[in-house]
């Protein structure tokens, strides 16, 4: 028998509705294994006393055939998504202590479905970093290793926590956020399936703020099918959130009839960077084979202004930053550190309550947010992003989809790129294009690197085509065949008998 | 673009966060290496093109200029680091 851990959510979901297995038991399996990882530094907040007593109430709703659309499945929510009375943090020092007396739109979605939630998982402060190397709570490990050698990797960022987690069997799926690719690239680093929707397809209520035109909520799961449960259950127009989408959502689970003959598939020339990885270059040609033999038709396209992706990014980013993160302030919660003048205890409270990387942005968001230099950063920044959405634009009058590498290297090892910020930057550069435009898009996990390390491949979507991007996931994912799991020999937590 | 450190300290300033005078000039060459690096934007022509405002396009929504929530008073007071009564404290601003 498969161990209940091993389970995708998809057979959880089944064998819990033909009682062959109980959500207590699933979710004591998963607290089991939630305290074995304790090594990797997966979870800022552990729940799983509040799990036992959810499983429980799953149980008795499934007795009554009152189950929900996740009824009964161990989760894991990213420490950014506000849960009522439950401690939330950002990962940062400044949100000390803070427990909200709400519960954000996308969590209170997964508790009506019926998820049992385990956790809040570990991410770079504010959710800014692609390493997960920037919380305050201390770096994630990454389940992986390379082959023969012992240094311990990064997870990726900033859904670290998140894809560890899922990676490691804690937990069937994850919620995971994504800025500037802070779903995807995690996903690709530790060998699972990672979605951010459209914007606007679910609810930024209730989720820390990082930079509001480009935040947003999607699921990380061991498969393509898992992904499109979640999602299901996570999305939906709120009027909470004034950029939330008034889309129907659609069954995302259907869209998956692994056919995915005469879908047109671009190829965008320009993220043939130079420097990218031979081997992640090499997985992107197997994955255009993969989708030939598969009878779509895949076409070359053109994304001209995907060079400036980037540098647009680290300043539309930042500077909405700086605006969301004026709030922090040490008066309504959180951390206070005492002044002489409010000016000082602002000032005060701000310097020790942010870390390094978060300080970084903020001070480059407020000096292209400031008088004189508005125009020439900001404004131009908004005219470059325009520009770069109307590549995609251009492009899917081609094509229905598009494929690309996830990220260009294998996760790295922890303390690796830190020296500078714009060589950590450089992760994010396949998936920053899809979030300044607003597009769905996937990271599947479709090989492994020479050094034994798993590689992403990415797929780009029409805004609110969610279901085209998953049932190409889903024939990619059959191709790829990607069983391979992390070896965690000699690095858990030693557990009680 | 290069940032010197009276720059820096005015930003800080801006961003309500001490920067002890020692950290300003490395920051001051942090800073100015992103900033040189962004701004190859500058070769972009977007003489006609109109700054992008929203991600999707839809309207704005509107609705009733009506309270939908409140009376929460002690529960949005217990996370304050410093509540006093029924009000949250800050330290003096008027002599």
């Amino acid at each position: 028998m498969t161990a209940l851990t091993d389970l995708t959510l998809a057979e959880a979901r089944d064998q819990l509705r033909a009682k062959q297995i109980s959500a207590v038991e699933l979710a004591d399996a998963h607290i089991r294994a939630v305290e074995r990882i304790r090594p990797l530094n997966a979870f800022i907040t552990e729940t799983l006393d509040l799990a036992r007593e959810r499983a429980k109430l799953a149980d008795k709703r499934l007795a009554e055939g009152k189950a929900g659309a996740l009824e009964g499945i161990p989760l894991a929510i990213k420490d950014l998504f506000c849960t009522e009375g439950v401690l939330t943090t950002a990962a940062s020092h400044i949100l000390k202590g803070f427990h909200p007396p709400y519960e954000s739109t996308v969590t209170a979605n997964l508790k009506r479905a019926g998820a049992v939630m385990l956790g809040k998982t570990n991410l770079d402060e504010f959710a800014m970093g692609s390493s997960n190397m920037t919380s305050h709570y201390g770096p994630v490990e990454s389940p992986w290793r390379r082959q023969g050698d012992n240094r311990p990797l990064v997870p990726g960022g900033s859904s670290g926590g998140s894809a560890a987690a899922v990676a490691a069997r804690a937990c069937l799926a994850a919620t995971g956020t994504d800025t500037g690719g802070s779903i995807r690239q995690p996903a690709a680093f530790c060998g699972i399936v990672g979605l951010k929707p459209t914007y606007g397809r679910c609810s930024r209520w209730g989720i820390v703020a990082f930079a509001s035109s480009l935040d947003q909520a999607g699921p990380m799961t061991r498969s393509v099918k898992d992904a499109a449960i979640m999602l299901g259950a996570m999305a939906g127009h709120d009027p909470k959130d004034s950029t939330s989408a008034e889309e129907p959502v659609p069954d995302f689970a259907a869209s998956l009839i692994g056919d995915i003959r005469g879908l047109r598939i671009g190829v965008p020339q320009e993220y043939r960077l130079e420097g990218t990885n031979p081997e992640v270059l090499a997985l992107w040609d197997q994955g255009i084979e993969w989708a030939k033999e598969a009878g779509a038709e895949v076409v070359d396209v053109s994304l001209p202004h995907t060079k400036y992706a980037l540098a647009t990014y680290y300043i539309v980013a930042p500077a909405e930053a700086s605006a969301n993160l004026a709030r922090y302030d040490g008066v309504r919660f959180g951390l206070r550190v005492p002044g002489k003048s409010l000016e000082e205890m602002y000032e005060l409270t701000r310097a020790e309550g942010f870390g390094a990387e978060v300080k970084r942005r903020v001070l480059i968001g407020t000096y292209v947010l400031s008088a004189g230099y508005y125009d020439a950063y900001y404004l131009k920044a908004q005219k470059v992003r325009a520009l770069i959405a109307r590549d995609f634009d251009q492009a899917f009058q081609k094509v229905d989809l598009l494929l690309t590498p996830t990220a260009p290297t294998p996760s790295f090892a922890v303390g690796e790129k830190m020296d500078d910020p714009i060589a950590m930057y450089l992760n994010d550069v396949f998936t920053v294009p899809a979030s300044l435009a607003g597009l769905p898009a996937i990271s599947i996990p479709a090989g492994l690197a020479r050094d034994g390390l798993p590689l992403g491949l990415q797929l780009i979507g029409r805004a609110f085509d969610e279901s085209t991007v998953l049932r190409a996931a889903g024939v990619l994912e059959t191709l790829a065949h990607f069983t391979e799991q992390p070896d965690l020999a000699g690095r858990l937590a030693e557990t009680r008998a | 673009m290069s940032l010197d450190k009276a720059t820096v300290a005015r930003v800080a300033t801006l961003a309500r966060i001490r920067v002890p005078e020692a950290d300003l000039a490395p920051l001051a060459a942090e800073l100015s290496k992103i900033l040189t690096w962004i701004e190859e934007l500058n070769e972009v022509d977007t003489s006609s093109v109109e700054p992008m405002a929203r991600v999707v396009k839809m309207k704005l929504p509107l609705r009733e200029d009506v309270v939908t929530d409140g009376e929460r008073r002690d529960d949005i007071l217990k996370n304050a680091p410093n509540a006093t009564a029924q009000f949250f404290t800050v330290p003096k601003v008027v002599e």
